[in-house]
């Protein structure tokens, strides 16, 4: 893969990852979001995978058929909707577990994309606009570098949001209250089952955009491999966030410059463990959880009622 | 009443899977009773294809079981894709160390590293449950990363053989220290091994004081450990039962499928293994019959591309609304009991996270 920063040396890779982590990171934030939303409320929602991918490709299709690529963005959201309502729905129904019902999300919303994806394989789809945030430079490397995609904006605004909504408001409140003592926020007269439904289904549409972040930017196509298991890491992110918007971003951001590490390692011509560097967020996340978590109590921040039933 | 239940509600299930997945073809363009007959015809019509259907049951079992077993001591495996590809990476490089040596050494030496690799592996996640409290859900899924990382950097670095350009591939074994099939098919004789897993299996959890204090362990920790259960014990032991199992199916894929690793080995066995351990209850038995129909399944995919034009994911989505509609059907359980049996406390097992 022929990078922009070859050439500027060992300064390129700084470049290089600094950029790769703002792109790379895009799916990862709203995936988190999603998960965090959905966790906050006491449920874990495990077919992220399902929805990110059906977010790409409906993103994709829409804004191939109708030529606008935020008509895409939207409607890869109404996709992750009706997937998250599903979910929600679903795990709400006595003796359904959590986790197996997001397998089955996974395999479900990973063949619907499949499906409907099959005809958009080979065409490009009009993709989102991009900022320029490297203007102020004349190496053309830093330029491409920090060209940036919208949707990482909206999710650092989106994450903000979040946080403000919990911290700040009754809906947040009455989401954490479902998510950490369900018996008493129907005491306190909170719809829990509906609190919920409602979380669910929007987290599940917010990871969808992150979907529609992989088919709307640069190359801009479809595949079946599109999203290489960056859906699955959205439980995985939310615990390393601690269940923390916010803190969800800084995830992200690490998530992605960790992927970047191997592309910008390898126009180094370091490039012999390509694979393992891959890897890194995986070894990364394992590594924090076996040094923090333990079975006697829960984790900080972990809502109390999480995938209890 | 409870043994009609267990045998009506899944089937009942299947039923109702099948008629929404029925719809979806019929919106899809194609005619839904022509598609029943095709997957029918392709899984099962004919010999041949009963042959084919075989070949892909024989993964099945063993990554079903790789979920089921730990699942009797109440916990969730879904690591079956990475025990499946460091069991056949394990058998890939104690085969080809062992390639001087007569064939049946080398097989079994494949076997046995195969089970070890995979059996550690999963023996690991499940350790970091009981005693971190790492959910083995997150440690199983990023594991299986780790294990399709490992698997790259190996057939792409030490095991690679040169002469595989385009799809890098470690060097392969020699025919006659391949599995064999049974004469006059396609069929190899890993679908015994998977038999005979699930045999072993099924006395093991029904039959055996272990698999007693399995079940009590998973239904109720602290009881376990005040009757003096070793729960650690019996639950690492348990994960590292199933792993082994995957890690055969990857040495299966090595030794009869492919003759050699590669990244064919990722191929979404262990995946379908979890929604083989859930149709079937987590019953060894159960995995037995769900693996040949889930088996005939896999085995229609291309029938369905060729007949009706639908594409190859038809076959993922059938798997997802049949996952879907059996756990629903879990809901349905002790619904057609008088009370009385319900006060009795019979309760359909639930797994906890």
């Amino acid at each position: 893969m022929q990078l922009p920063s070859e050439g500027l040396g060992p300064w390129g890779v700084a470049v290089a990852l600094v950029g790769g982590a703002m792109r790379g990171s895009i799916p990862y934030m709203f995936v988190s979001l999603g998960e965090c939303l959905t966790e906050k409320s006491g449920k874990i929602n495990l077919g992220m995978e399902g929805v990110l991918l059906m977010g790409a490709m409906t993103a994709f299709a829409v804004s191939d058929l109708t030529g606008s690529p935020w008509l895409g963005v939207l409607a890869a959201a109404a996709a992750g909707l009706v997937l998250g309502a599903i979910h929600a729905w679903l795990t709400q129904q006595p003796a359904v577990n959590d986790v197996a019902a997001g397998i089955a999300m996974i395999l479900f919303g990973s063949g619907l994309a499949f499906f409907f994806g099959k005809r958009f394989v080979a065409p490009m789809a009009p993709q989102l606009p991009l900022l320029q945030l490297g203007g102020w430079s004349h190496v053309p490397a830093v330029e491409s570098a920090l060209r940036i995609s919208p949707l990482f904006f909206i999710g650092i605004v989106v994450s903000f949001l979040l946080h403000w909504l919990f911290t700040r408001t009754r809906w947040g409140l009455n989401i954490r209250a479902a998510g950490d003592d369900p018996q008493a926020a129907r005491a306190l007269g909170i719809n829990v089952n509906a609190v919920r439904f409602l979380a669910i289904t929007l987290g599940g549409a917010l990871a969808a955009v992150g979907g529609a972040h992989l088919t709307l930017y640069f190359p801009g196509i479809w595949s079946e491999g599109i999203s290489g298991g960056q859906g699955l890491m959205a439980v995985a992110l939310v615990i390393f966030a601690r269940w923390s918007p916010r803190r969800c971003l800084a995830a992200a951001l690490l998530f992605g410059g960790a992927q970047a590490l191997g592309p910008s390692l390898q126009s180094l011509g370091v490039n012999g463990y390509y694979h393992l560097f891959n890897a890194s967020p995986y070894l990364l996340t394992m590594a924090v959880m076996i040094a923090t978590c333990s079975p006697n109590r829960r984790l900080a921040g972990m809502p109390g009622a999480l995938g209890k039933k | 009443m409870k043994r009609a239940e267990s045998i009506l509600i899944p089937f009942g299930a299947i039923a109702a899977g099948m008629i929404v997945f029925g719809i979806f073809c019929a919106l899809a363009g194609a005619n839904p009773l022509l598609v029943y007959a095709s997957l029918w015809k392709a899984g099962f019509g004919s010999w041949y294809s009963w042959q084919n259907t075989l070949v892909r049951a024989s993964p099945l079992l063993l990554c079903g079981l790789c979920t089921s077993l730990p699942a009797r001591a109440g916990i969730i495996v879904i690591g079956n894709e990475g025990a499946l590809v460091v069991g056949g990476l394990g058998a890939i490089s104690a085969g080809l160390a062992t390639l001087s040596m007569p064939p049946w050494f080398c097989l079994v030496t494949m076997g046995i590293a195969a089970m070890l690799c995979g059996g550690l592996w999963i023996a690991f996640s499940v350790a970091l449950q009981h005693y971190r409290g790492v959910s083995a859900v997150i440690s199983g899924l990023l594991l299986n990363y780790l294990a399709i990382a490992f698997m790259n950097q190996l057939i792409e670095g030490p095991l690679r053989d040169p002469s595989s350009l385009n799809n890098p591939a470690t060097y392969p074994l020699t025919p006659d220290h391949r599995l064999a099939y049974f004469s006059g098919t396609h069929v190899h004789h890993g679908i015994l091994f998977g038999v005979i897993a699930c045999l072993i299996a099924w006395i093991l959890v029904d039959r055996t004081t272990f698999g007693f204090s399995l079940k009590i362990s998973g239904g109720n920790v602290r009881t376990a450990q005040l009757v003096g259960l070793p729960v650690g014990k019996l639950v690492v032991i348990a994960g590292f039962l199933g792993g082994a199992c995957a890690g055969l199916a990857g040495m299966i894929e090595v030794a009869a499928v492919h003759g050699r690793g590669n990244e064919s080995l990722n191929a979404g066995y262990g995946y379908v293994g979890i929604l083989v351990a859930f149709l079937s209850r987590q019953s060894p038995l159960g995995v037995l019959v769900v693996s040949v129909m889930v088996g005939g399944l896999l085995a229609s995919g291309g029938m369905l591309q060729r007949a009706h034009d639908l594409p190859d994911a038809t076959i993922t989505v059938l798997q997802g609304i049949l996952f879907l509609f059996i756990l629903l059907s879990d809901t349905v359980y002790g619904r057609f009991r008088t009370r009385a049996h319900i006060n009795s406390g019979v309760k359909a097992n639930a797994v906890a996270v």
